[in-house]
Formats: C-alpha cells, structure tokens, sequence
C-alpha cells in the first residue's frame, strides 16, 4: 500500500525537512521500519524499548489513534495517511 | 452559570459594548448573559494566554483569572501582544490586568503572579467555571489537567511549537478523555521539544490563542459544537489543519476505571522554571 507519512517538526530534519513523505507497507509496523530505513533515525523516538509505541508520541491512521486500531500491526489501505504526533508542551 | 442574575437587563453601557453579540444568532442576549456571569481562568499571560485573555476581556467574561509568575522579556514582544515595549521588566500579571482593563473596564480581572503547584492549584482554580492552558512546560500542563479532572472543570488546551499548534477541550465528566488519555505521562526529558526551544512563529499562538478563546466562549454559551473528543493540529508554515480523535482511555491514570492517580504530582521542572518552593 501507497501511504503518506505526515511528519511534525521535530522529525522533519530527518526527512530534508519535508512534511509529508510517501512510504509502503501493509501494516503500520512495515511502514515504520520502511521510513526507518529511507531516513535513519526518525524512528528513534517513536519506538519504545520494548518494540511498542512510545506513549508521549502518538501515531494516527487517518482520523483514529492506532491504539484503538491495531497498534503496530494495524493494516493500511491505500492512500491512508499516517500522522506522528508528540506531545508538545508550548506556550508561550 | 445561570440564575437570578440571567433575569438582570443589560446597562446601556453594555448593549452597545456587545451589540455585535446580541444580534447574532447563536449568541444573543442569552449568550452574552451568560458570558457576562461566568469565570475563565487563563494558565499563563504569555503567547496563548495573550489572544485568549484579550478576546474573552473583549467578550465580556465577566471575572477574568491571569495566571504568570514572570515578567516581561523584550523577546516576548515578537508574539506576546498583551504586553507592550513599554512593559518591559514589569510582572506579566500586573501588565495584562492593566491591559485588559483598558479594553474592557466593565469586567473584573484577577492577577496571580505565582507559579502553579500542587499546594494552590485548587485555590486559584476553584472560583473558576471553565480553565485555560496557556502554559510552557509539561509538569504545569499535567498539573492542570489533573487538578481540573479532580475539580470537575472545562479545560480549554493549547500548545505550539516552532510553527505547530495542538488544540482541543476536555470536558469533565464520566468516560469523557482527558490530556492523560492523550498522553499519559509527561516524556522524559530531552526526547520531545519542550518551553522555548527552537523559537516559535510570532502568529502561531494567535492562530491556537484564538481557537482556545473560541472553544472557551462555546463551552460558556453551550451554543455550537465544541473541541471535545478531537484535537486540531495546525501547520503554519503549509497552513494545514487536520483533526484527530480523542478517546477516553478505559485505562487512564486519572480518569480510567482504575485511576493510579489520585492527587496532584508536582513534575520535575526541566525548562528553567524554578522548582517548587520547600
């Protein structure tokens, strides 16, 4: 599946500072791992120790947090839109 | 919200000061009445807290609460737009009350210049019908989304960094979402962004600011379909609005069916905010 990765600031310097990128994958897990390996690096927050999702990064498939989905392995279709979204604290 | 003083007329005074108001549908003079009688409590007098407290002065919020501790930076004045060149030096309360008077003299404006701990959160929050965050840093957002949790008030949220906004309301109640629903933990330190790192778009918290005065005003007047259950996130720089859900978490730490937290957690502070007093 063709997806479209919307990336937020902090990761953008990974990806020549763009803020939508194209990536493949059937599942939510094989498009990070595909994003991975197209820019190093811009997982590294994303992904917990233990190979889960870090809970102050949230990750969406379409409108829904893929918590309520599959997690890592929610399936995509093709032209989904995954958003990585942090936790951001700014104000003022 | 309501009672004997719904009944009140307005002063002449007042009908000309809101007559935009009372003649458009879904506010009225019923909306403004209620605007009139309620209570909004700004977390922090900086960008955020800026357009929302200016546009809720304007409104006719009739008791308005500014939360700050600091005082005016000339590095402020780039989005600050409360505090002028002339406030430079002063606490950021004592500037924004007087400027907010002098856009409506008819409201009462309460200053706080203190920081928020878990020692008085309650006793600034409690006079207060609905709360806004307008703060800088992860350990007073927890702060105030638990405090808010365990008062049963609206929290009207907003955050910004660099040229993204995050917007939405958490309303009190049973299995309604909370900011701990979101995100349950505030992140270690130096993993996400955090205070002023990075600079931030001088427009961005009027844009979010503006948002957050908006959903304040509807959560007041009842009137439209508030924030609750979704978030708004902003791109200035591609101007890209999107919306996800919120949910609320059956396994919240504060607001789940087993809550692990039950009394207010003062946070580690790691932006350069003094730590609590002891």
């Amino acid at each position: 599946m063709s997806v479209t990765v919307k990336l937020p600031t902090i990761l953008r310097k990974h990806a020549g500072g763009e803020a939508r990128v194209p990536a493949e994958g059937a599942t939510l897990r094989d498009v990070l791992v595909k994003l991975e390996s197209d820019y190093p690096g811009i997982t590294k927050n994303v992904f917990a120790e233990d190979g889960g999702l870090h809970r102050f990064i949230n990750v969406y498939v379409n409108d829904e947090d893929v918590r309520y989905l599959g997690s890592l392995e929610t399936e995509l279709a093709e032209g989904d839109t995954v958003s990585i979204l942090p936790a951001v604290a700014g104000g003022s | 919200m309501t009672g004997p003083k719904s009944a009140k007329a307005f002063t002449e005074e007042q009908v000309q000061r809101y007559a935009r108001h009372i003649i458009l549908p879904n506010v009225g003079g019923a909306g403004q009445r209620k605007l009139l009688d309620s209570s909004v409590l700004v977390i922090g007098a900086g960008g955020l807290g800026s357009p929302v407290a200016m546009y809720l002065a304007a409104a006719g919020v009739g008791k308005l609460g500014i939360v700050d501790f600091d005082r005016v930076d000339m590095s402020n004045l780039q989005r600050q737009i409360l505090h002028t060149n002339d406030d430079v030096g002063r606490p950021k309360v004592e500037s924004a009350l007087e400027h907010l008077r002098a856009i409506n003299p008819t409201i009462e404006v309460v200053g706080y210049d203190d920081l928020l701990f878990s020692t008085n959160v309650f006793d600034v929050m409690e006079p207060y019908d609905v709360i806004v965050d307008g703060t800088d840093n992860f350990p007073v957002r927890y702060l105030v989304n638990d405090a808010t949790q365990f008062l049963a008030k609206p929290l009207v949220y907003g955050s910004i960094y660099q040229f993204e906004g995050q917007a939405t309301v958490f309303m009190p109640g049973k299995e309604t979402p909370c900011y701990r629903c979101l995100f349950p933990s505030p992140p270690p330190p130096g993993t996400v962004p955090s205070c002023a790192e990075g600079g931030v778009f001088g427009v961005l918290p009027g844009v979010i600011g503006s948002i957050q005065a908006t959903e304040a005003i509807k959560v007041i007047t009842g009137e439209g379909e508030t924030l609750e259950g979704r978030l708004v996130l902003y791109d200035a720089l591609n101007m890209d609005f999107q919306e996800v859900r919120i949910r609320w978490d059956a396994d919240c730490p504060v607001c789940g069916k087993e809550p692990t937290i039950t009394e207010l957690i003062d946070y580690e502070q790691f932006c350069g905010v003094p730590a609590r007093p002891e």
